[in-house]
């Protein structure tokens, strides 16, 4: 089989599994998992070997890179063509999607009680219960599994082939293709329990949130179509269409048309990666089970928002200004972000505000020019925060465990402060969340997310962003800081409630994945080593920066070390962590917290403010001004004017000229005038012969007379 | 063999009509044979028209399968049958919609005979709008398109039936009343109506007419025609007429009203404005593309502001017929380059998904609307897991309708706006506008219908919702099919568009 071949394969086991599930197997839950899984294990096989076997080897996969096109759609002469492409970016990304896709097929199983008996009340569309069992004669509460167990598997297929696709475009239309399967899907799953109005909100907030950017992102695509021709990357990254299009001007804040393009697509981004201002649909996006929001927050689709910016960088760092707007959102969100992750006390919310402040990292570092810096986050984040999330599921997993235990469903399974002490209760998620949230503050040396994060300040410094670099050490301090608060929360001291006491520790098929996962989230950091770094440095080549590097038309110079971004990296790292751990090793209850602060709590207001500003008056514009005042009133009263005039014009001309005049005058007035004639002559209609001589006489003599008369005057 | 290839258009086009007339001859009680008798009738010209797409060949200038009869020779006007990609694909879309619209009227129990009879009728004069070549008999089929129609809406519609078939009835009438005078104009001044004739002498016609400087002529034929096909698509703020229609019709009503009687409209400038009048087009396409904004985003709106699920699917054609009308002004302003092709390709192929989608969209809403008896969206909520495979028809439908990528709605959707982009920048940026919200009113449906906490009525006893049953299946399956194998695989229907188009424009 030709790689190009091969590639073209690899997104289609999901997309066959979920037409599999949905029109076949849906009715038994373990060959749809049985499905799901055996596709994702042959994305994931291909992947692998791709990777292995095809693209290592490949001498200069960034200017030769795998690639094929068919024709798609006649646009008069020529054709759209759509293709895939492997070049070293997507081959990246392609490695850490396969395996986190796989992980959450496989961690799902055991999320969702697979071979538990089946709930005493559960329904379709609400999470499941427990269920009641007897067990040498007396009664308890076990979980129970998914009812919607299958569909839940047809989902995330259906997603992966989304990001498969993604990943393996060579062109903008068919990434958009992938970009907005996975919405569709997010919105699915964020929305799985769609009895929930909770999570029935969430999933149409996510939609449309995201929806505002799609819209720019497609008027991005239609610009860039119509001003080179083409959406493939490779005939679009050319020297000469890069040249016109940085020297092409628009209408627009003097943009050039690569920096307005550039700007459209990046509000795609903004929309998709949870940027802000678009960032509001992500925290609710919780709603959904934990293993979509480890599918949504770290593997795929937030992570798709950044791949596509990363994709279109020679395009988008034509024009600095476009950049000066990527940098600030970036940083700012980095800072944004953080601020609200440290008053949360949902273990999920937490994590889904790190992950837009991490996102925010990886566009910061991109509009300071640093290509590779954020391809490496994208990665390294990808697995921690795969991890953390499915070790935040697994916790709240065991938590469940509890409150069945107990019966008290008052109690919540996600709030960090009825937990407490879970170290001993759950030690592999103990030990792997620790790795995970230990990548995440950037622990030095040991874990990937140092690495990672350590390029990012040393590239915004290197390249002289003052700004961005201090904004984004500010936000790390705090993701060090709220992490070791959640882990303290969470894990260590004492079990704060009755549920946290008989928490239990997770099957093999949620842990395992958490295994996995937390050997990437330390060992990938090793492969980006820079060169210069005192001690390790040159030990392993820097490999990451080498072959990330070669997709660009020219390799990006690594900056030259320096002191500051790494005392910076490590002094906010352990700092955070040291004081996170000091503020909340006695933190009993919220009345302790003294970061419980409302505007933190309450996320800036941005839920309230866009509901005044944006929603509220949309609503009020469809139901009241469109639907009532204009189609209603002004054009169907209009219409209605019309009817109402030939009404009037008709009992007009009826009760003025047809009525009196034709009806009264004409008709009934001749009629009249012949009536009165006719009872004027009755009286000679007698019968009598002599009476009709005499008259005959009269007549011929008065003719007689009027003959002579006229005669004579002749 | 020969007979049929050389009398194939008159044959789709009449097959339906003398089976109307057999059924003439029918007992009106025995419900099952008039009910699959004339599923037979409308099954015939779609097969037949499948052969037709096989036989034709795109890549041949002109039309083909051309038909000529004697039929008003004092006036010079005849019979004249033609198709090329343009027609073939709405004869197609025409034709398969038909049996699936009668396919669904088989829960209609009311006056089964004339019910069926008038569809059949009303398929000869959809078809036969596409198939004339003829201004007089283009004219024709026009107006007998409009019968069948408002009796199906004024005897089998819902509550507001009387307001809404006399609304659609007067301002289809009223439209139509420029076009025949246009029509007759072009008529006396060239002596014929046959369109190839007419199009060859009009657009190189020049000088003095009547007294009259012959743009000026022009110009006024041209808004003739404009208004009589703005109303019949609709295009704001000609469009109140349609959601009064489409809702009160019934379902099967509504499916043939939105899936092809629209296209008449769009396929009235495509076959006539735009080749008739190319200078007029140009010059007035920024206004065309400022109704079709106008549609694109305040249907979107209303159909967002709605609470009548059929009302609302009702104002969703009106959003996606905008980009019908949008591509065309588009191709309008900008004739011959690259930009228009593209454009029009897009309107064309939005005009048959668009049938498609909105067809099955209408029909979903008539089967909850047959089993609930309401279409108030406050009424339903939480109906999923009472009617699991229809919760996933209607998804999938809707997310059509909402222009998912990998369905079809998307690709024509994208090349409209591509087409349109570098030409009317600032009417395709605010059109996103509408873009976005049809998004929230696809949602709003699903919501309404689907999620949320289920409302107990549907649960049990005589209320209990039933599942979409086999036939409904049937009916939906090939429109769901085609949404799918054209969102993937678009290339086989937008290749004939294409050729057509760069014929054409």
């Amino acid at each position: 089989m030709t790689t190009e071949t091969l590639i073209w394969l690899i997104p289609l086991p999901p997309i066959l599994a979920f037409f599999l599930i949905v029109l076949f197997t849906n009715k038994n839950k373990a060959f749809s998992h049985t499905v799901a899984i055996g596709a994702a294990l042959l994305s994931f096989l291909g992947s692998m070997y791709l990777f292995f076997w095809r693209i290592l080897p490949a001498p200069e996969l960034g200017k030769e890179p795998f690639a094929s096109a068919i024709n798609w759609i006649p646009t008069g002469d020529t054709w759209l063509k759509i293709g895939v492409l492997v070049d070293p970016l997507s081959a990246v990304v392609l490695f850490f999607v396969a395996i986190t896709v796989l992980m959450i097929f496989i961690y799902s199983v055991g999320y969702h009680n697979y071979g538990q008996p089946a709930g005493d009340h559960d329904h379709a569309g609400l999470p499941p219960h427990g269920a009641t069992v007897e067990e040498n004669g007396h009664k308890h509460v076990v979980l129970s599994i998914e009812p919607m167990y299958s569909r839940f598997f047809a989902f995330i297929s259906l997603f992966a082939f989304g990001m498969l696709t993604l990943v393996l475009s060579d062109n903008l239309l068919t990434l958009f293709v992938g970009w907005e399967i996975m919405g569709l899907c997010s919105y699915l799953l964020i929305g799985f329990w769609y009895a929930k109005p909770s999570a029935r909100d969430a999933a149409v907030k996510a939609f449309m949130t995201t929806r505002i950017g799609d819209v720019f992102m497609l008027l991005g695509i239609a610009f860039l179509y119509s001003a080179t021709g083409t959406l493939s990357y490779r005939e679009i990254f050319t020297a000469n269409t890069l040249h016109v299009l940085a020297t092409v001007p628009t209408p627009v804040f003097g943009l050039s048309a690569a920096g307005l393009i550039g700007l459209l697509l990046f509000i795609g981004t903004v929309g998709k990666s949870a940027q802000w201002p678009l960032h509001v649909w992500l925290p609710d996006a919780m709603e959904g089970p934990t293993p979509v929001s480890a599918m949504i927050h770290a593997a795929t689709m937030v992570s798709a928002g950044v791949y596509m910016v990363i994709r279109i960088f020679p395009l988008l760092s034509l024009d600095p200004h476009t950049m000066v707007v990527v940098a600030f959102i970036g940083s700012f969100t980095a800072l944004f972000a953080a601020t609200i992750a440290v008053a949360q006390n949902d273990i999920k919310r937490v994590l889904a505000y790190s992950t837009i402040s991490q996102l925010g990292f990886m566009i910061a570092a991109l509009g300071t020019g640093a290509y590779v810096a954020a391809v490496f986050h994208l990665v390294t984040h990808a697995f921690f925060k795969a991890l953390l999330f499915l070790g935040s599921g697994s916790v709240i997993h065991g938590m469940e465990q509890g409150v069945l235990h107990t019966g008290n469903h008052e109690v919540d399974a996600q709030d960090m402060f009825n937990m407490g002490g879970l170290s001993k209760k759950m030690p592999i998620t103990f030990w792997t969340f620790l790795i995970g949230g230990f990548a995440l503050s950037g622990f030095p040396v040991l874990t990937a997310g140092f690495w990672s994060k350590d390029e990012i300040f040393a590239e915004a410094f290197g390249t002289g962003h003052l700004a961005v670099f201090i904004t984004l050490a500010f936000a790390a301090f705090l993701t060090a800081f709220y992490t070791m608060r959640q882990i303290t929360l969470t894990f260590l001291g004492e079990p704060r409630t009755k549920e946290a006491e008989h928490a239990q520790e997770t099957p093999w098929t949620m842990t395992l994945p958490l295994v996995v996962l937390a050997i990437f989230a330390v060992g990938y950091g090793w492969v980006g080593i820079p060169e210069h770094f005192p001690g390790l440095g040159g030990l392993i080549p820097n490999w990451f920066h080498e072959f990330v590097g070669s997709t660009l038309a020219v390799m990006p110079e690594a900056v030259p070390f320096s002191f500051v971004p790494l005392a910076t990296s490590l002094f906010v790292a352990l700092g955070g962590l040291f004081f996170g751990w000091l503020a909340y090793r006695n933190v009993q209850n919220t009345a302790q917290d003294k970061l419980q602060i409302p505007v933190l709590k309450n996320k800036w207001y941005f839920d309230e403010l866009y509901e005044v500003v944006f929603i509220k008056p949309a609503i009020w514009f469809s139901e009241v001004f469109v639907s009532l005042w204009m189609d209603k009133g002004a054009i169907d009263g209009f219409l209605h004017l019309f009817g109402k005039v030939a009404i009037s014009t008709g009992s007009a001309i009826r009760n003025y000229f047809d009525v009196p005049v034709i009806n009264q005058f004409f008709g009934d007035g001749s009629a009249h005038v012949t009536q009165w004639v006719a009872k004027s002559l009755r009286p000679i209609q007698s019968g009598r012969i002599q009476q009709y001589m005499l008259v005959s006489l009269v007549v011929i003599l008065a003719l007689a007379g009027l003959l002579f008369y006229l005669l004579r005057l002749a | 063999m020969d007979f049929l290839t050389s009398h194939l258009l008159s044959l789709i086009l009449f097959i339906p009509a003398v089976s109307a007339l057999v059924m003439l001859f029918m007992p009106k009680d025995e419900a099952k044979l008039l009910r699959w008798f004339t599923l037979g009738a409308s099954l015939i010209p779609f097969a037949l028209s499948i052969f037709l797409w096989t036989q034709f060949k795109s890549g041949v200038t002109g039309f083909q399968f051309e038909e000529k009869y004697v039929w008003y020779q004092a006036i010079n006007s005849s019979l004249h049958l033609g198709v090329d990609g343009l027609s073939l694909t709405m004869v197609l879309l025409t034709t398969l919609l038909t049996p699936l619209a009668i396919l669904a009227s088989f829960s209609v129990t009311d006056r089964i005979k004339p019910y069926m009879m008038l569809f059949l009728f009303l398929e000869t004069g959809m078809l036969g709008v596409f198939v004339a070549m003829d201004l007089l008999i283009f004219f024709v089929f026009w107006e007998i398109g409009l019968v069948p129609m408002y009796f199906l809406i004024s005897q089998w519609g819902s509550a507001n039936k009387d307001y809404a078939s006399l609304k659609f009835m007067i301002y289809t009438m009223g439209g139509s009343l420029g076009l025949l005078l246009g029509i007759q104009l072009l008529g006396s001044l060239f002596g014929t109506f046959d369109l190839a004739v007419i199009t060859a002498k009009w657009t190189s016609a020049q000088g003095f007419l009547l007294g009259y400087p012959i743009a000026t002529i022009k110009t006024i034929a041209f808004w003739a025609f404009v208004i009589a096909f703005a109303i019949k698509v609709p295009v704001w703020p000609f469009h109140t007429w349609l959601p009064d229609a489409h809702t009160e019709a019934p379902t099967a009503g509504s499916m043939l009203l939105a899936g092809v009687l629209l296209k008449l409209g769009a396929y009235g400038f495509l076959r006539l404005v735009l080749p008739l009048y190319p200078v007029e087009s140009h010059n007035y396409a920024g206004w065309l593309a400022l109704l079709a904004t106008a549609a694109i985003v305040f249907g979107a709106f209303a159909a967002y502001g709605q609470t009548d699920f059929k009302r609302l699917v009702a104002y969703s054609s009106i959003n996606h017929m905008g980009f019908v009308v949008l591509g065309i002004a588009a191709a309008a302003f900008a004739a011959g380059t690259a930009d228009a092709h593209i454009a029009m390709n897009g309107a064309i192929l939005q005009m048959f998904n668009h049938g498609l989608s909105a067809a099955g969209m209408f029909f979903l809403v008539g089967v909850i609307y047959e089993r609930t008896h309401t279409r108030n969206l406050e009424e339903f909520g939480g109906l999923f897991p009472l009617v699991p495979i229809y919760g996933g028809i209607l998804i999938f439908t809707s997310m059509a309708s909402l222009g998912l990528p990998g369905l079809n709605g998307f690709v024509s959707e994208f090349l409209v706006v591509r087409g349109a982009f570098p030409v009317l920048t600032v009417y395709t940026a605010i059109s996103m506008l509408g873009l976005l919200f049809t998004g929230a009113y696809i949602l709003k449906g699903i919501m309404k219908v689907l999620h949320g906490p289920l409302n107990e009525h549907w649960a049990h006893g005589e209320h209990k919702l039933t599942e979409i049953n086999t036939r409904e299946i049937f009916v939906m399956a090939p429109l769901m099919t085609l949404i799918l194998v054209i969102g993937i695989w678009p290339a086989w229907i937008l290749e004939v568009i294409n050729k057509a188009v760069m014929r054409l424009f």
